[in-house]
């Protein structure tokens, strides 16, 4: 398939089911709300050692929030429930606790529900307040600046981790060009968060290394600087390759953000360097979750 | 199908023990099994169809005409349905409700509301005394749900109040919160003397400065955000609660009762 002179890859990414849970964090202005956000989600770009990976999902308008005010809806994924309670509740203590004129509003409803602000009430040392409104408990928590009001727990659903795609390109800056224009408009489509940094990744991984301690190392086969000296993929004229990996609540999110962010790139064309787009696998054995980029884009 | 419907004939001399009509008892009973259950009034056992003309046929729809203030237990334990009552109601209206809603068009005794669980009651006039309190001896009054009342409460409103949101739009009588261990009071007129009486958490919410006693500390003034939170909450009520021209987010608060435990707060709007 070629579109625009793009070639699209007969391959797929290959994703796995995590957990997920959505938060929502509002302050005075959305200037705060992003800060807390920002902070929130910080050092959470892959489960390898983050122990989470987590993004905004879009910034609300004060229409949106339960409180009226400004707000930033963020997502967090890891591989198991526990790891994602544990996550949440240290970034949400450490990040939005502390962020000035901050609330915390769960974001996602479910019938599986993780502590937000239910074991944070303790930072109050007993001088929390509970109020229960339309059945749903928020924790009231005296702060310097005021009062730090976070809802007691939000949903955890199943979701899925891993959803990628690669831009190769004639050279660096057109690579890097090509994901900024897929990122801004995948950033517009919900449900989906792209964790690494500006949405973008440089060093792609393929699984184990040479060296024992390391259960993932560079991806020699995309690295055009080894193209002499590996089994490559890529051919003479491609100089640099970078990845989108995408994580979202539902297949159909993920296939979504995939076709949006593939046709932003596809957009720009060959002519602007853009030379094949690709996507990272395992042969098809590891991840349940397949995501063909031909029958994406088709 | 129609609203079962329960006409007062005549008004009985003592007072009626109205607890066995509630949608869940009534559920697939037959009109004449319904005419045939039995009313306790003073020492007497009255057949319902001796003192309520009935008609209709949706148990879980009730009404009650031309109610007077002798009709006690009315909602007693009700777990799901309505009750609609045109008229006055007597003492202990929604005693105990697990779930469901009971409207009271006229006004209402003693005790509406006490140990309820759960559910919205709501009353169209004037409210007696221990609305939503606990019951002599007991340590727990409401756990849980609505109560709105259009009119004025008596006195002794929330006491020992547990959970739950008590709303007033008139004013309160002496005693207002007293010995309450968490919930929400919210008063739109005056309130009497002793607010907060041994008060030992939750939340009073006045519009009008209040005669505190003098175990209650002057916290500041402040913006809170859960306000903006319960006040949308009472945007579906029928109620000058859900006009978004009175709800507020600067308030006063004073924390109390320090005689007691003083983890409560009465919240002033600050005019």
């Amino acid at each position: 398939m070629i579109i625009n002179g793009v070639t699209i890859d007969a391959t797929f990414a290959e994703a796995f089911p995590m957990k997920a849970t959505r938060a929502i964090i509002t302050a005075h202005n959305e200037k705060w709300a992003l800060i807390a956000a920002q902070a929130m989600t910080g050092f959470a770009t892959s489960v390898i050692a983050c122990g989470c990976e987590a993004g905004i999902d879009r910034i609300l308008d004060a229409s949106e929030t339960p409180d009226g005010r400004p707000g930033v809806a963020v997502m967090i994924f890891a591989m198991g429930g526990k790891g994602l309670a544990k996550q949440l509740e240290t970034r949400a203590g450490q990040c939005v606790l502390t962020s000035p004129t901050s609330a915390l509003f769960a974001g996602i409803d479910s019938d599986t529900k993780i502590p937000l602000g239910k074991n944070l009430r303790y930072f109050g040392d007993g001088f929390q307040i509970a109020k229960v409104i339309d059945g749903k408990r928020y924790w009231r928590i005296p702060v310097m600046d005021g009062e730090f009001l976070a809802e007691a727990t939000t949903g955890q659903v199943s979701a899925i981790g891993g959803g990628n795609f690669l831009v190769l390109a004639q050279s660096q800056a057109q690579a890097l060009a090509a994901c900024e224009a897929a990122i801004e408009q995948m950033n517009k489509v919900p449900g989906v968060i792209m964790p690494f940094p500006g949405g973008v990744v440089r060093s792609g991984s393929k699984v184990g290394s040479k060296y024992a301690a390391l259960n993932a190392s560079t991806n020699d086969a995309f690295c055009p600087t080894l193209k002499g000296m590996t089994k490559t993929e890529l051919s003479p004229e491609i100089e640099s390759v970078m990845e989108i990996v995408i994580d979202g609540l539902t297949k159909e999110d993920i296939d979504k953000a995939m076709r949006v962010g593939i046709q932003a790139v596809c957009d720009l064309g060959s002519a602007n360097g853009i030379k094949r787009i690709s996507a990272g696998n395992y042969g098809g054995k590891l991840g349940p979750f397949h995501f063909h980029l031909q029958e994406i884009m088709a | 199908m129609s609203a079962l419907t329960f006409t007062l004939k005549y008004q009985p001399k003592q007072r009626v023990d109205m607890s066995p009509l509630v949608c869940q008892l009534l559920q697939g009973k037959t009109l004449e099994q319904i005419a045939a259950l039995e009313l306790h009034s003073g020492k007497l056992k009255l057949r319902v169809d001796q003192v309520f003309d009935i008609s209709g046929d949706d148990a879980q729809a009730i009404v009650i005409k031309n109610s007077f203030e002798k009709l006690d237990f009315v909602g007693k334990e009700l777990d799901g349905g309505s009750i609609t009552v045109e008229g006055d109601a007597g003492a202990y209206l929604a005693m105990g409700m697990k779930s469901g809603e009971v409207k009271v068009t006229g006004n209402a005794g003693l005790y509406a509301a006490c140990e309820m669980k759960k559910g919205y009651l709501e009353i169209g006039g004037n409210v007696g005394d221990f609305l939503g309190a606990a019951l002599p001896g007991n340590k727990m009054g409401m756990k849980g749900g609505t109560v709105l009342v259009k009119g004025n409460a008596g006195e002794r409103v929330g006491d020992h109040l547990r959970r739950g949101t008590i709303l007033i739009e008139g004013n309160a009588g002496d005693y207002c919160g007293s010995r309450m261990t968490a919930g929400t009071i919210a008063v739109m007129g005056q309130t009497g003397r002793y607010l907060g009486y041994a008060m030992r958490r939750g939340t009073l919410l006045l519009w009008n400065p209040p005669q505190l006693p003098a175990s209650f500390n002057d916290c500041g003034s402040h913006t809170l955000g859960f306000l903006p939170l319960l006040f949308n909450s009472f945007k579906k009520l029928n109620s000058k609660f859900a006009d978004a021209s009175v709800a507020f987010n600067r308030v006063q608060r004073y924390a109390g009762d320090m005689s007691e435990m003083g983890k409560a707060e009465v919240l002033v709007k600050i005019k």
